[in-house]
């Protein structure tokens, strides 16, 4: 099994199928427009809050991009402090080794049984069905994770995996699934989201009391002092963190931060961009482990899955300061429309498409870069300043790349791009082209615009109108008129000098 | 090869474009200018803010506290509260409902079963009306805080910071802690905020002013 499984879902279609088919879904549309409306108002107030809320941008992109450029002697670190406090740090290069460490801890435990707080690196490696290849049945305990895992579903987003359910169908998914996996639902259950949470409290809450293991991912990891962070809502975060023996912490290698110092900035920036709050409910710090409070066995494993591969690109590698907040996703016309499945892909919106090519291969995701408009929506909202349309522009140039090295005749994309290339570069070639381009276009269109196109041309002009080419170019227009122009400035002043 | 040797090599290789002069230690300080979020009264900033997320605040003189907690568990039906060690004594008043001490350790049953848990705090933020407990004397191992319903949180006005980069320079990172702002929540309906999943649904503060 590579990465790649997990990270991209086989078998699922390319992004502009798979779009169509979302776009189609009314109900769907509906659920993602009223979320991601809802928490985009919420983050502009409280990030208007603060005058310097840029400089504070700018500040935590500045430590993510010179921590990335020091890695190894940042990790180093970490592992030295999470040792020196009690702590075991295991290395995994890819899924199977993640998996394979996490299982093996699991079985040392004698437990057949693990509860886990949201985690999108445990998400990444399919941790939960390797587990389960080894008789350890794993529950997700994060109300939308729950959700998710109960409908036999696949989160659509980073934050609100269960974004694209709205009331009614959860309601009626607790009501079905709630009793296989434990405690049933109430009988009698509305769909207020007040009455659904406290159905998942009242079924979570036996698994949280005899639980001996939990599985976590980790926010911030601080190199300094060793000290990991989980930041959470609910309070299942804490349970998992707080109550078993046993935590295994499953953690992404870009997480790491230099020092405990550094937090500062990023947990002033992820609340406001993820929740739209100045501080989410609770946030766990915890280094190595402490006696008499806690678990008394921690494993921290760090994953790469990718990660260094997308470390070596110098303009990819910038999507590796991507702490998780989910703002580009909210703030994406492209993802409130077609919402995370379509992505196809654990990482969907603005930053899957430039993290998931990255991670499993841009022949694994070709799809994945165009799935956007490079409005740059995201680039604004991102609080690390990852300038995803950079990334997009230069992913699909690879993907382009990519497509003619596995050919052996040139697309018909490339031809017309090379033949554009010659056209643009003679002036007496495009004047030609655009003559003919204003006789052929015009002859086509109806109403001014060029719709369906036959042949090779079909997939260009089925996802797009193109108004018809003018009588006359610019550059023949220009000619004409500047002439004229330029003979008159020169009469005025041959007759100034007379003067 | 390990998968530690492994990684670290990736690692190496992926930042062959980083020169050699280049430290780890010459990023960028994270303790810069900053801009001041807090304004003057941050006791009045703190509770305002705390009270946004549905905490319920009060204020009282070192000698009513006691008073506050109480009219807290009265308000709430409450018939047990735990009582972390090295709260002060007379914190929790006499009233209709049994002390739970934490020596020897309660039991997570136990700790379910309870209706509230009184401690004091490490520090507290007013910009974003957070209490953080660092789990030492008065505040009790972190599952005290996690189990009952109500957690009553008693804070001094001098120990509210104007924001989060002045609490953590006071916290000590060796110390588990737990930095809480209201009672759980969740927005994973709808992005629709709702009070009350696991944690604690209920989030008393009591902040101590001078007379």
């Amino acid at each position: 099994m590579s990465g790649a499984d997990n990270v991209v879902w086989l078998g699922t279609p390319a992004f502009p199928e798979a779009a169509r088919t979302a776009l189609a879904d009314s109900r769907l549309r509906a659920n993602l427009r009223r979320a991601t409306g809802t928490i985009r108002d919420k983050r502009l107030a409280v990030a208007a809050e603060l005058e310097d809320w840029e400089e504070l941008r700018e500040k935590a992109a500045a430590i993510k991009r010179h921590t990335l450029r020091h890695l190894d002697r940042h990790l180093l670190r970490l592992e030295k402090a999470v040792t020196a406090a009690g702590g075991t740090v295991h290395w995994a290069a890819d899924a199977a080794e993640a998996n394979h460490i996490v299982t093996q801890l699991v079985q040392a435990t004698g437990e057949s049984e693990v509860v886990k707080v949201k985690s999108m690196a445990t998400q990444e490696i399919g941790l939960n069905e390797a587990l389960a290849d080894a008789g350890i049945r794993a529950y997700e305990t994060d109300l939308a994770e729950l959700i998710v895992q109960l409908g036999g579903d696949r989160p659509s987003h980073i934050l609100v995996p269960a974004i694209h359910r709205g009331r009614s169908e959860i309601r009626e998914i607790f009501l079905r699934e709630m009793g296989e996996w434990g405690r049933p639902a109430p009988e009698v259950l509305t769909d207020d989201p007040r009455d659904l949470a406290e159905a998942a409290r009242l079924h979570l809450r036996e698994k949280f009391l005899r639980a001996k293991v939990a599985v976590s991912g980790a926010n911030f990891a601080a190199a300094d002092t060793g000290t990991v962070a989980v930041v959470e809502s609910e309070g299942n975060g804490r349970m998992c963190l707080t109550l078993p023996e046993t935590l295994i912490t499953v953690m992404g290698i870009e997480k790491v931060l230099p020092t405990f110092a550094d937090l500062d900035v990023f947990l002033q920036l992820l609340p406001r961009s993820s929740t739209g709050e100045r501080m989410n409910p609770y946030t766990s710090l915890w280094t190595g482990v402490t006696e008499g409070d806690g678990p008394s066995d921690f494993h921290l494993v760090l994953l790469d899955n990718g990660r260094t591969a997308t470390l070596a690109d110098e303009v990819g590698r910038q999507a590796l300061s991507c702490i998780r907040c989910s703002a580009c996703l909210n703030v994406c016309p492209v993802y409130e429309r077609t919402g995370g499945h379509a992505y196809g892909s654990v990482y969907p919106g603005p930053i899957g498409a430039v993290l998931t090519p990255q991670l499993v291969g841009i022949e694994n995701a070709a799809s994945l870069p165009f799935a956007s408009t490079l409005c740059g929506a995201c680039y604004d909202a991102c609080p690390v300043k990852i300038n995803i349309p950079e990334v997009l522009v230069h992913l699909r140039a690879e993907a382009v790349e990519a497509k003619r090295r596995s050919r052996r005749l040139p697309t018909i994309e490339a031809l017309a791009m090379k033949a554009a290339g010659a056209v643009l570069s003679s002036p007496r070639r495009l004047a030609a082209a655009q003559r003919l381009a204003a006789l052929g276009g015009r002859l086509i269109a109806r109403d001014g615009r060029i719709g369906a196109l036959p042949g090779p041309f079909a997939r260009w002009s089925g996802t797009r109108d193109t108004p018809a080419p003018p009588r006359e170019s610019l550059r023949s227009w220009w000619r004409r008129t500047r002439t004229t122009a330029r003979d008159e400035r020169h009469t005025t002043a041959a007759e100034k000098g007379r003067r | 090869m390990s998968g530690r040797k492994t990684v670290l090599n990736a690692v190496r290789g992926a930042l062959a474009d980083v020169p050699g002069y280049e430290s780890p230690d010459d990023g960028p300080l994270p303790h810069g200018r900053r801009a001041d979020h807090a304004g003057p009264d941050i006791v009045g900033l703190f509770t305002e803010r705390a009270a946004e997320y549905r905490a319920t605040v009060v204020r009282a003189t070192a000698a009513d506290a006691a008073a506050a907690v109480g009219r807290a568990l009265v308000r709430t039906g409450a018939r047990s509260v735990v009582v972390p060690p090295g709260l002060p004594e007379d914190l929790v008043p006499e009233g209709p409902w049994s002390r739970l001490e934490d020596v020897p350790r309660l039991k997570v049953g136990q700790l379910d079963a309870a209706d509230a848990v009184v401690t004091t705090a490490a520090t507290a933020i007013a910009v974003t009306g957070t209490v953080t407990l660092d789990h030492g004397p008065g505040q009790g191992r972190r599952a005290l805080t996690l189990l009952p319903d109500q957690h009553i949180c008693v804070v001094r006005a001098d120990q509210i910071v104007p924001d989060v980069p002045e609490a953590l320079s006071r916290l000590d990172p060796y110390r588990p802690l737990t930095l809480i702002s209201g009672p759980s929540a969740t927005s994973d309906i709808e992005l629709d905020r709702v009070e009350g999943v696991h944690g604690p649904r209920i989030l008393d503060i009591v902040v101590i002013v001078d007379e």
